[in-house]
């Protein structure tokens, strides 16, 4: 016991060394494998056409002024709508609203989720046992339903607003998976340590507790995101966003409703789709690496030796 | 004994959550748009029966705390008002007729996914790093990516619009009304086909790729690697040794993933204008239907907190741990 709390003040000083070898190791592997550098490649030419929609844009999405149900062509890449719109000019506008609804929701509901989750994971106890109940509700209430409800009582919301009800609704398997890793690691020595030296709850939990689950935080910020994407334009196309706001979900909404299908117009209802289909791979793809990166036995190499003696077994 | 104690327990707490959720969220919101949906329709109704609906949901001058009391009252008493859109039905026999539709659709493809996803992951995680391994991931998680609504959309367009194979909306043909004959069972068959698909590519890949690194971690414990240097044989060894434990985890993911399936198929039903739970509370959004949405809303959250407690049970006949409480979170 003496020892223990005599070795340990040492712990604070040569951890940050560790860690930095650590983080610079781990962004190696991350930028080193080719799913992830695709998945941020594929990322980065979304914010790109997100940041200079007005640039890229031919013409104002929202405006009305062209012949309508055009097929594709030069003047119009993606054809016009019904109502005469460009639908090229819509695409690139929606990559923003969908990017900025994304990722400020995943932020928001992955910050709830460090609180709930870290709180009830380092305390442990009765804070522990009301907080994971209520993320348990949370948890296993059908979101989008739920989603539904609030919308039908919130008239026409803008993309934003409703970012922030999907942050403040999705954020419980994030804090499911902070909980487990905060108790985890509150046994470790650090965090004695820290607790040795007088730090309070609050400074171990955001000093020493949050910054060694960063990978688990990263992953989580990752699978918000592709959710909160997913329940935006789910929420647009059932009609539930302003009808005069420019997102993908509110493209699939006018096509569906503008009988696209009907009129064969693929140029129409396929673009917005394939958007969040790819938004949502490079996400995925990042994350495989993330979870290689946390979960070693994961990697190929070290499988791969592993394998080779099986599956020469079972083809002999 | 204890867990299942609890886990029941659970079940009553999170269906109370739900249901107070429901009274909370409208006295919530400004301008008492619950009101307005009762303006609305109050043309179509008599005064009396717009007093009676809106006692009923606890619209009243009473105190919060007695319109509450009324509010539970009318639901444990199966008296869920009528719908405004087909006044004067009662919502729950809206909800009676769209729920199995649902729970058709939803159960089997849920269960058809859960199999196939669960069984390929056992496959690729056992021939590691072969062709099947590392494309199939990639291609299903980039379905999974898609939104449920576009990869309906897709098929719907290329399968009902273009080649003509399927139908291109409802639950059934008009000149087969729900019956116990064939001819509606086929015709139910044929219309759920694509919907049951759009569903399935959108929850197939989470069991997949779940399986597979749960596989995968099973295969490097050391008692698999004992038992293969002891010379089980190859397949014993998949399936008895490694399968049968990786499983587990599958089945916790569970939670999320019925959340997950119950959202997709109420966006999938829409695409389709399938007659079941989901478009009806989409429907009744849009109709600004107040008590329907409430009903709808509130079936819903049972079916899905019941699959939970139904997992749940099973879980913890499947793993001791649960029942005596020893290692398992």
């Amino acid at each position: 016991m003496m020892t223990e709390s005599m070795t340990s003040p040492t712990e604070p000083i040569a951890e940050p060394v560790a860690k930095r070898r650590k983080n610079a190791n781990m962004l190696r592997m991350f930028l080193g494998n080719w799913k992830s550098l695709v998945g941020v490649i594929l990322f980065l030419v979304f914010v790109v056409i997100a940041v200079f929609a007005p640039l890229i844009a031919p013409y104002n999405p929202l405006s009305t002024n062209f012949t309508q149900n055009l097929a594709p062509s030069a003047k119009h890449l993606l054809g016009t709508t019904t109502t005469g719109q460009d639908i090229f000019s819509q695409f690139i506008f929606g990559t923003r609203a969908t990017l900025i609804v994304g990722v400020g929701a995943g932020l928001i509901s992955t910050f709830i989720g460090l609180i709930f989750g870290v709180t009830g994971g380092y305390h442990g106890g009765w804070t522990d046992n009301i907080l994971n109940f209520i993320s348990n509700i949370f948890l296993v209430l059908p979101s989008l339903a739920l989603l539904i409800v609030v919308e039908s009582l919130v008239k026409s919301t803008t993309p934003l607003l409703n970012g922030l009800i999907i942050g403040l609704t999705g954020w419980a398997w994030g804090a499911r998976v902070f909980r487990a890793q905060a108790m985890s690691l509150r046994g470790r020595e650090f965090v004695t340590a820290a607790k040795l030296s007088g730090a309070s709850s609050l400074r171990i939990m955001v000093t020493e507790i949050i910054p060694n689950m960063t990978s688990v935080i990263a992953s989580n910020i990752i699978f918000a995101i592709l959710g909160a994407i997913l329940a935006e334009s789910g929420l647009a196309f059932l009609g539930l966003e302003s009808v005069n706001s420019v997102s993908w979900g509110t493209m699939l909404y006018w096509s569906q409703s503008g009988g696209a299908l009907l009129n064969g117009a693929w140029y129409w209802f396929v673009p917005p789709g394939l958007g969040i289909a790819l938004v949502g791979l490079s996400l995925v793809l990042m994350n495989f690496s993330i979870d290689q990166i946390t979960n070693p036995r994961l990697r190929q190499e070290q499988g791969g030796k592993r394998r080779g003696r099986k599956s020469a077994r079972i083809g002999a | 004994m204890r867990y299942v104690v609890n886990r029941l327990i659970f079940f009553v707490v999170s269906v109370w959550a739900a249901v107070t959720i429901n009274f909370i969220l409208p006295r919530m919101m400004p301008g008492d748009p619950a009101q307005a949906m009762f303006a609305k329709f109050s043309n179509n109704l008599t005064p009396q029966a717009m007093h009676a609906l809106e006692l009923q949901f606890g619209f009243s001058n009473q105190p919060i705390f007695m319109q509450y009391v009324t509010y539970l009252k009318g639901l444990l008493t199966g008296n869920w008002g009528l719908s405004f859109t087909y006044y004067p039905t009662p919502t729950t026999t809206v909800i009676g007729q769209s729920l199995p539709w649902t729970l058709g659709l939803v159960g089997i493809t849920t269960l058809i996914s859960v199999f196939a996803g669960t069984g390929l992951g056992i496959l690729i995680a056992w021939r590691r790093g072969k062709v099947l391994d590392t494309t199939l991931p990639i291609a299903s998680l980039f379905v999974q990516a898609a939104p449920y609504m576009w990869t309906g959309l897709i098929l719907l367009y290329v399968f009902g619009f273009k080649f003509g194979w399927f139908p291109i909306a409802h639950g059934y043909a008009d000149d087969t009304p729900p019956s116990f004959t064939w001819a509606f069972f086929l015709s139910a068959l044929r219309h759920g086909i694509l919907p049951a698909i759009t569903i399935f590519l959108g929850s197939f890949s989470g069991w997949l790729i779940g399986m597979r690194n749960n596989m995968i971690l099973t295969l490097g414990e050391d008692y698999v690697t004992f038992a293969e240097a002891k010379g089980v044989r190859p397949m014993r060894l998949v399936m008895m040794y490694a399968a049968r434990n990786a499983i587990l985890p599958q089945i916790t993911s569970f939670a999320i993933a019925i959340g997950n399936v119950v959202s997709g198929s109420i966006l999938t039903e829409v695409v389709y204008s399938y007659p079941g739970i989901g478009a009806q509370l989409n429907a009744a959004v849009l109709q600004q239907d107040y008590p329907l949405i409430q009903g709808a809303f509130l079936v819903i959250a049972l079916a899905v907190l019941l699959a939970n407690l139904i997992v749940d049970l099973l879980y913890s006949r499947l793993d001791p741990r649960v029942r005596t409480g020893g290692a398992a979170v």
